[in-house]
């Protein structure tokens, strides 16, 4: 199969990545919207390895691999605490931060 | 099979190791050191001469660069003058956040609540409170963030921005959410700031994705070198860049991708809001810069179109909305957003000067901000019964503060007139040289509508020094409001204040400075 069609999936999930991260209100989701869109910046730079013939595209992934899951860390642990503090992470709730 | 190591030039990377090796360090010390008293002090010791050294190498390195610069990691990382410049720059903008970090009011109360994981208001906070326990790992963090900073501005690869605009983006995240008063609203900010930010280095990443495949490069410059063989515009290309151009001005918080920037700010412990407005920006300008001379500069003529509009989208919304705002962090905010669009304004053209002129402009608004945020940690609102509370931060609260504090408040509005432009300030030197730079490459209509934004953002500045100084206390407010001495803060304060003068007043010797600095290392192709 030719490896530009994973190029256009990788734009595909990448769409849909945002559309979840602008439109959906709960944090978790808009979260998960935020890890497509770095796996498929993932799924890209791999097909784009490949199209090219070498090796550099995916160790790139595994850097961006290692980050990611920081991010998750981080990311968890803040909504976490909204969660805690409001037992709610709808993005329209706390609206004390407002103009 | 053989395995040839790679060679690493180390000594170059000094003041970057020196950073991240005393956050690991500190990080250690968290679970060694028992008491949260030392441990303050230890942190805070530690932090200061980490950054201080880390200043002082650049510093000693830029003395001794001999020609343009070292490649390091096979063209991952470019160290040459302009980056020293403003790995110096950040490492000052450290140290200054660090004091204000540890600083503490009269009653011995931290800008930092005293454990991040419970909830606001519960009985796990009272008791936490009373243990005086200390969210002493907010040192180590900024280190991090420091650290990752001044990597950024020094990278030449584009998945390695991307690694370094998360290892200071992390740590910034949880600081937001940790301030000790209006604990909602911290919560609140950090997770915007999270959700925008990841959202904006996705972005960033697929664009380099893009690059990878368009130019079979992720290096700068063998981007530059794909760039320049294509004929005519290649969508994929120009996807690319836009992509992480829009990643990058996130960062620099510029309209339309500003929204996190007030509830940011507003919503962080001000110490840390201080920190972030000054060195955040400063990181994000100078790797715009070096991505946009290095590895976009025969794109110039394609990207021009988004450099304009953003800009003058950011002038003109930050002047406009920073007029109506009633609350101090947020208009400080939105000016932050006006100041993004006048940095915009030095690209217009990609001229030679920005690389000497942004330096001086971030270096002038830096020391403002971390000024005028730290004298609002000093204003604090005061209950009936004469306990001290959070800061005031509404402008009517500000009301006679010239009556009550004449110095205090005098060194606020000598920020806001450094902020405005006004002569004789750092911040006028800063945008005469930003923006003459911009007219040199044919920028001058962009010139022309910044000197207007300016103009009329002068009027809000101006508006809370009349507030200042020629406004009477309100009839039965006078025991309201408690000036704070901290001695950290003020430190930071005084700082700031000789800094903005000396920049507005002799700003020869800076200037000449970063003229020096204003050459990038290109054609390090990796």
């Amino acid at each position: 199969m030719d490896p530009i069609n994973f190029v256009i999936l990788a734009s595909i999930l990448f769409a849909i990545g945002s559309a979840a991260v602008l439109l959906r209100r709960n944090a978790i989701i808009a979260f998960m919207g935020v890890e497509l869109m770095l796996n498929a910046a993932n799924l890209a730079l791999v097909a784009f390895s490949r199209i090219h013939g070498e090796i550099d595209g995916q160790i790139m992934a595994f850097f961006v691999l290692v980050v990611a899951a920081a991010e998750v860390v981080v990311g968890l642990a803040i909504i976490i605490a909204v969660f805690r503090a409001r037992q709610t992470i709808s993005l329209d709730e706390p609206a004390e931060l407002k103009g | 099979m053989s395995f040839t190591t790679p060679e690493i030039a180390w000594a170059p990377l000094a003041p970057v190791i020196i950073v991240l090796g005393a956050a690991a360090v500190a990080i250690l010390l968290e679970s060694f050191l028992r008491s949260p008293e030392t441990r303050r002090k230890v942190q805070l010791g530690v932090s200061l001469v980490a950054l201080i050294a880390a200043a002082g190498t650049a510093i000693a390195q830029w003395a001794a660069l001999e020609g343009a610069g070292t490649v390091v990691l096979d063209g991952m990382l470019t160290v040459d003058r302009q980056s020293l410049a403003w790995q110096v720059l950040i490492a000052v903008f450290g140290t200054l956040g660090a004091l204000l970090f540890a600083a503490r009011t009269r009653a011995g109360e931290e800008a930092f609540t005293p454990l991040g994981s419970v909830a606001p208001g519960s009985t796990e906070e009272t008791l936490a409170r009373r243990k005086g326990l200390q969210v002493t790992e907010v040192f180590p963090l900024a280190l991090f963030a420091v650290g990752g900073m001044m990597l950024f501005t020094s990278v030449t690869d584009l998945i390695f921005l991307f690694v370094a605009l998360e290892v200071f983006s992390l740590p910034l995240y949880i600081l937001v959410a940790l301030a000790r008063r209006r604990r909602f609203l911290s919560h609140e900010g950090a997770l915007k700031y999270f959700l925008l930010g990841a959202f904006s280095s996705a972005i960033l990443l697929f664009g380099a994705a893009f690059l990878y495949g368009a130019t079979g490069s992720t290096s700068y410059a063998g981007i530059a070198a794909g760039v320049a063989s294509v004929t005519g515009v290649d969508a994929l290309v120009l996807a690319g860049a836009v992509m992480v151009v829009v990643g990058l001005l996130f960062k620099i918080g510029a309209v339309p991708f500003h929204s996190w920037t007030p509830d940011a700010y507003q919503g962080a412990p001000t110490p840390v809001t201080a920190f972030m407005a000054a060195a955040t920006k400063a990181a994000a300008t100078a790797a715009l810069l070096r991505v946009a001379y290095e590895a976009f500069h025969g794109l110039e003529w394609e990207l021009s179109w988004l450099f304009w509009a953003v800009a003058i989208a950011s002038m003109v919304l930050g002047t406009v909305v920073a007029l109506v705002q009633t609350e101090l962090k947020r208009m400080l905010a939105y000016s932050s957003v006006a100041h993004a669009g006048f940095i915009l304004v030095a690209f217009a053209g990609f001229p030679d000067g920005a690389l000497s002129a942004l330096p001086f402009y971030l270096a002038s608004y830096g020391v403002a901000t971390l000024g005028a945020f730290a004298v609002i940690t000093q204003v604090r609102e005061k209950a009936e019964d004469g306990t001290v509370l959070g800061e005031a931060t509404r402008l009517g609260q500000w009301a006679g503060l010239g009556k009550r504090s004449p110095w205090l408040a005098g060194a606020m509005a000598l920020f806001l007139l450094s902020f405005a432009g006004i002569p004789l300030t750092a911040g006028f030197v800063g945008k005469f040289v930003a923006f003459a730079a911009a007219i040199s490459e044919g920028g001058w209509p962009l010139v022309l509508i910044a000197v207007i934004a300016s103009a009329a953002a002068a009027f809000f500045y101006v508006r809370l020094i009349v507030l200042m100084f020629l406004t009477d206390v309100p009839d039965g407010q006078e025991d309201a409001i408690e000036i704070d001495h901290s001695p950290l803060a003020r430190v930071v304060v005084i700082v700031a204040v000789a800094a903005v003068l000396l920049l507005g007043i002799v700003p020869g010797p800076v200037l000449a400075a970063f003229e020096n600095a204003g050459v990038l290392l290109l054609g390090a192709a990796g």
